[in-house]
Formats: C-alpha cells, sequence, structure tokens
C-alpha cells in the first residue's frame, strides 16, 4: 500500500498497513519491520516504513483517567492533541506543550518530542509526560518513567517510534486562565531586531515565535513579524465554534512560486502595518493557524514539499541564520512558512530531541527535484559547522553525516531500539 | 431531550464507542453490554474518564434467552432506561455463508434474531411508562438482495422491517424506534476493505446517531447522502439490478 507523509514527499510501497484498536492485545504477528504511526503529520519519512508495515495506532484513542483536580490525563497513545484540549480546557487545563498543529497524535508527540512557541518557558511534550507503557516486539510491557526504566523512557521520548509501541501515556496538564490568548504582534525589520524582541520578551510573554519574509534578502534579511501572547486573563473557558475550510485537491505544481509567495508574504505583513498590534485570540486561532485549513499541504501540489527545520546555538547564531537566509535568497527557492524562534535553556528530555538552547529556524520549500534538494544540503552544511541540529520530524534527505553530527547521544539511543522495529527515516540515516 | 441513562448493547464496536462518547457527560449513566471483559473495561474507563458513570456486564448477545435477564439487570443498574442503543453485529464472509446454511442461519442469529428480541423486550418495557428511546443498527445493506453480501444484508433487511412495523406499534405512545442505516463505515468489522470516497467515520456516524435521537422516531441513513444513493438503487428495475456487479 503507497502511503505519503504529511509533505507528500516521499510517497512509499508498504506491505501492510495494520490498524490497532486495543491496547491490551499483543502487536501482529508480521515478517519485516514495524513502525507506529498515528495521524502522520511528520512531513519526510520518519512516519514510513518502505517495504514494511505500519502499525496504525489512531484506533487507540480512548482516556484511561482524568484527574480535573491535580490536573493528570492517562490516555491511549493514538489520542489527538485537538481532542485532550477539546476536553481538558473547558475544565480550565491546557497541554504545556503543543506544536503549530493540534492534529497530531500523544504517541507522535512523545516520538517526536514536540516542541511549541513556549519553549523558553515549558521545554518540550517530553518534559511533561510523567509515564507510559511501552510494548515491545517480543511482548513484554514496560512502564517507564523518567525514573523507573528511565533508560528506555529518555530514548522513547524523541525516539521516532523506534522503541516499540506506545500503549498509554500519562500527561500533565497545565492551568490556563481562559481558552483565549492576547497575542502582540509586532513588525520585525531584520533579524537583530528579532533578537532584541526575542530577549525583551522571554520574560514576561509565555509563548513567543517570529514568522519571517525568506524572499528579503541583505539589510532586510530576518524582517517579519513577531508574534508573542500569554494565556488571555479573561474571555472564559470556551471558544467560539471554528470553521473548518478544506483544500480538496492536489494544487497545480506551480501554484506557490517565487510571485505568489512574495505576494504572499507582503499581504501577510501588512498585519503588521501598524508596527504593533494586539488582539484576543481563541487558542486554536493563534496556536494552530493552518488547522482551519484542512489538507493544506495539498496546496504544494502531486511533487509535494519538503520543510527543513534546525537549531543552532545561540553565540554565533546571528552569522549562521544570515548564511542560511542568504543562501536561499541566492538559490531561487522560495520558502512558504519561515519561523524563528530562541529555545529555551533547559536540558533536553529524549536522547534523539531535537529542541536544544539555541535559535531555531524552520523553512519550507515546494518540492522541485535536484535543486531544492541541493538547497537543503547547503543548508544542511551551515547547520553542521554551527554545531547545530536537523529535525527528523520535518526531513526527508538529511545524510548519515548530519544526523551524526546532530544527535551526538544516538549510539547510546541505538542500543534501546526494538528489533522489530524500524522506518524509512532510520535506515537512511543509519546504513 | 437529555439522554441521561442509556443501556448500550455491543458496547465495544466502534459506532457504539463513539455514539457513547458524544453523550457521555457528568450525570450520564451508562450500562455496557458485550462480549469481551478487557475491550469492556477499556470503553468504560474511557466514559468515566470523561465525567459520566458506567456498570458493564459480559453477555453473548446471541443467547437470545438471556436477554430478559440482562435488561432487568440494566435497568437495575439505571433505574429507569432513557434511552438503549442496540449496535452489536457481525460481517461475515459472504462466499463461506453460500456453502454452509449453518454460517448463513448465525449471521441472521447475531444481526437479526438478536437485536430484534432486545428491540422487542425493551418496547415492552417502555411501552407502559410511555416513554424511552430505541436506536438500531441497520444498515444500507439491507435494503436490496445485492449479490456481494445478500445474507447480512437479509438479516439487516429484516431488522429494518421489524423495526418499522415496532415503531408503527409504538406510534403516539411516547416511544421512539430509531432506524440506522449506515453506508460505508471505517471500523475494525471493515478492516479488509479498500477504503474510497463513499467511506465514513465512526465519529462522524455518532453525530448523526445523536441528531436523530433528538429528532425522535424514524429511519435515518448516515451520512444523509446515503438516503440518495439508496433512493436510486432501490428503484433500479431488477433486470439492470441483477445484472449489476455490486
Amino acid at each position: 500500500m503507497i502511503v505519503r507523509s504529511w509533505g507528500n514527499y516521499p510517497r512509499v510501497e508498504h506491505a501492510a498497513v495494520v490498524p490497532l484498536n486495543w491496547r491490551h492485545l499483543p502487536l501482529p504477528r508480521l515478517a519485516g519491520p514495524l513502525l507506529p504511526v498515528g495521524l502522520a503529520r511528520s512531513y519526510g519519512d520518519s512516519c514510513l516504513n518502505e517495504g514494511g508495515t505500519l502499525l496504525a495506532a489512531r484506533g487507540l484513542d480512548r482516556l484511561v483517567s482524568f484527574d480535573r483536580e491535580g490536573g493528570r490525563l492517562r490516555c491511549e497513545a493514538g489520542v489527538s492533541l485537538a481532542e485532550i484540549l477539546e476536553l481538558v480546557v473547558p475544565h480550565g487545563w491546557f497541554l504545556p506543550v503543543v506544536p503549530g498543529t493540534a492534529f497530531v497524535t500523544v504517541g507522535g508527540a512523545i516520538a517526536n518530542d514536540v516542541h511549541g512557541k513556549n519553549h523558553h518557558v515549558a521545554g518540550t511534550f517530553g518534559h511533561h509526560v510523567r509515564r507510559f507503557e511501552l510494548l515491545r516486539s517480543g511482548g513484554e510491557r514496560i512502564e517507564c518513567s523518567p525514573d523507573s526504566n528511565g533508560g528506555l523512557f529518555r530514548a522513547t521520548v524523541g525516539g521516532l517510534g523506534l522503541t516499540g509501541l506506545v500503549t498509554w501515556a500519562e500527561l500533565e496538564l497545565a492551568r490556563a486562565p481562559s481558552a483565549w490568548f492576547d497575542v502582540e504582534t509586532i513588525r520585525v525589520e531584520g533579524l537583530d531586531h528579532f533578537f532584541a524582541l526575542s530577549e525583551e520578551s522571554a520574560a514576561a510573554h509565555e509563548y513567543t515565535v517570529a514568522w519571517i519574509d525568506a524572499l528579503a534578502g541583505g539589510e532586510h534579511a530576518g524582517r517579519g513579524l513577531f508574534m508573542r501572547a500569554n494565556f488571555a486573563a479573561a474571555g472564559g473557558p470556551h471558544v467560539p465554534p471554528g470553521r473548518r475550510l478544506s483544500v480538496p485537491f492536489d494544487f497545480p505544481a506551480l501554484a506557490l512560486n517565487r510571485g505568489s509567495i512574495g505576494a504572499f508574504n507582503a499581504l501577510y505583513r501588512s498585519r503588521g502595518s501598524r508596527r504593533w498590534r494586539a488582539t484576543r485570540e481563541p487558542y486554536p486561532r493563534y496556536l494552530f493557524p493552518l488547522d482551519g485549513i484542512a489538507g493544506w499541504n495539498r496546496m504544494y501540489g502531486k511533487r509535494g514539499f519538503v520543510q527543513h527545520q534546525s537549531v543552532v546555538p545561540r553565540a554565533e547564531a546571528q552569522r549562521h541564520l544570515r548564511a542560511m537566509l542568504e543562501a536561499i535568497a541566492r538559490s531561487g527557492e522560495a520558502s512558504f512558512l519561515t519561523v524563528l524562534k530562541v529555545f529555551g535553556d533547559r536540558e533536553p528530555a529524549g536522547l534523539l530531541s531535537f529542541a536544544r538552547p539555541g535559535v531555531t529556524l524552520a523553512l519550507d520549500f515546494p518540492m522541485r527535484g535536484g535543486s531544492t534538494l541541493s538547497l537543503l544540503d547547503r543548508l544542511d552544511a551551515i547547520v553542521r559547522e554551527a554545531g547545530g541540529a536537523v529535525y527528523p520530524a520535518k526531513d526527508a534527505r538529511m545524510s548519515p553525516e548530519t544526523f551524526r553530527a546532530s544527535f551526538p547521544r544516538r549510539d547510546e539511543f541505538a542500543r534501546h531500539i526494538d528489533p522489530a522495529f524500524s522506518s524509512s527515516f532510520w535506515r537512511r540515516v543509519s546504513p | 431531550m437529555r439522554f441521561e441513562r442509556i443501556v448500550i448493547f455491543g458496547a465495544t464496536s466502534a459506532i457504539a464507542q463513539a455514539t457513547a462518547r458524544r453523550l457521555a457527560a457528568p450525570g450520564v449513566r451508562f450500562h455496557l453490554v458485550a462480549r469481551d471483559a478487557q475491550k469492556l473495561d477499556a470503553v468504560r474507563g474511557d466514559l468515566v474518564a470523561r465525567g459520566a458513570a458506567a456498570t458493564t456486564a459480559l453477555a453473548d448477545l446471541d443467547d437470545v434467552d438471556r436477554h430478559r435477564a440482562l435488561l432487568d439487570e440494566a435497568e437495575r443498574a439505571l433505574g429507569s432506561i432513557d434511552a438503549a442503543l442496540i449496535a452489536h453485529g457481525t460481517l461475515g464472509v459472504q462466499a463461506a455463508c453460500e456453502a454452509d446454511f449453518a454460517l448463513t442461519q448465525r449471521e441472521w442469529r447475531t444481526n437479526f434474531v438478536s437485536p430484534a428480541s432486545l428491540a422487542a423486550h425493551l418496547a415492552n418495557r417502555m411501552e407502559p411508562a410511555r416513554r424511552g428511546t430505541i436506536v438500531a443498527i441497520s444498515s444500507v445493506a439491507g435494503d436490496r438482495g445485492r449479490r456481494s453480501n445478500y445474507v447480512y444484508g437479509t438479516a439487516k433487511g429484516a431488522l429494518s422491517i421489524f423495526l418499522e412495523g415496532l415503531r408503527a406499534r409504538l406510534h403516539g405512545t411516547g416511544v421512539a424506534v430509531i432506524t440506522v442505516k449506515p453506508g460505508f463505515v471505517d471500523t475494525p468489522m471493515t478492516a479488509g476493505f479498500r477504503k474510497g470516497p463513499l467511506w465514513s467515520s465512526p465519529a462522524r456516524i455518532a453525530a448523526g446517531i445523536e441528531r436523530a435521537m433528538q429528532r425522535g422516531p424514524g429511519e435515518v441513513y448516515l451520512p444523509r447522502f446515503w438516503w440518495a444513493i439508496m433512493f436510486v438503487i432501490r428503484h433500479l428495475p431488477e433486470a439492470i439490478f441483477v445484472r449489476l456487479k455490486i
């Protein structure tokens, strides 16, 4: 069966996709490697398993227990973050960390140790996982927490689904005074300005992120919008029901090009035309703006798109970011959704966690073949030279060398891999 | 209308789970009946975590002689029954049923005799109280005898007719009988099928069931576009119908 990930690149043939529906049942006995998959929001091939079997775990979608007073939620690994928020927000709780989409499962959030706009205060998803059950191919069920079976816990957080199947997990929730955010949108003139704003905002704002116009080069490099936010004190625990738009088919390949992306960027930047703007927004609109458009990935056409997210250390971040933005400007490729954020200093939760102290730049490019791929290789080289890392969840093409350089604890991690589990990504970066 | 005392037969089926999840809220009490203790426990845990209360009973619903006792137990657990959802069923292999009539009979017992028996018991208990809602999952497969699954279709067709009669009998009594006819639904029961654009999710079917329960007695195709498809199929002349490879 052909399966594609969120980037629509690559598309690979699988021997089988086996739905899992009950957490107490053993893993199916099948030849070939296994890989659990949830909502398949990983962009590249970390959620694909060419020639092997995908264990479709979305059917593990039950709650196990919800402590409304203490803010603890135990649920099966296929429950989505959207479903959790719908359940807990009316009771005054929130997930301590959410990525840019709520359409990911708990299992996926653990496997990629996802981060969000509040990394500088809250760390990653894995920092708030209290325990989970790991079902290994030998049939053992191992309850893991930071204190018991800690090695396997730290291997599974960020472990790309390779250590076994997470059947359920227990999450610590965070208090939320309302379901609304007070958002300030500030025009960013360049990279210096971005760093000044990040510094100034880190203490008083839980959520910060910048959208960057990656077509701007030279003195304009890094211009865009800086958004900082906190939960609103008022507004109540409910949000108005959102209307979902959808992209019903793959757009023609040329729909997104330098021209249309440039026009979009100009339009988007005009949101910050007043230099400073304050709004109160329901949490889905602020945290998950693209979730309002089902299938937005189809805008990139049949050939799909590739993301590139990297983190570089703070020390010389400016120089390296400038080098990356210039490489893009020179290449003739255009990045549509370009995001910049300063990570906090918290120690990573997992052996293979991506988020670490530094500055992260997320880019996405319509897949145009060799020219796109060679630009990404140039970006990798800059990241490697900086001593940074490239994010597996968004990757479809990094080299084994880049992977090794990004994840110095790779060998320690590899000892915990379940012998029956593998993925297209893993075979690519660990030949 | 608020449904606070709900009994579900076949509570571990995908459509039953999705429906229960929608109805679950603080103050709502479920009595869940199914065969498998561990699955039942997982479903109960989910509903309790959502704020509802739930009791369970293990039963093989093919055993119709036990239905009276099962309903006694449900009434003891719930006090009275606001709504009953009859959701158990199997999708046997048509070719195997063609080769062995004993299998055909077993399909009919599970998909017609058993749900009809439960609906009959429920009707007799609800009628004197002049209140209650009986929801049973039938299928679009019961609308015509198709070559690909007429054994299952016969059972669902018989169930639809039985429920229609029951609905007529209870007309004006305050007891609502609702026939749900889902189209193709992506559930463990249909795991082996190739999915296409006509396929729907249990969550979408559940939303339709909840709407139908609010509306009252009647028959509902879910998702609703199946009404149009089945309207055409029901009116195809037999001379054409028998030639279709469906």
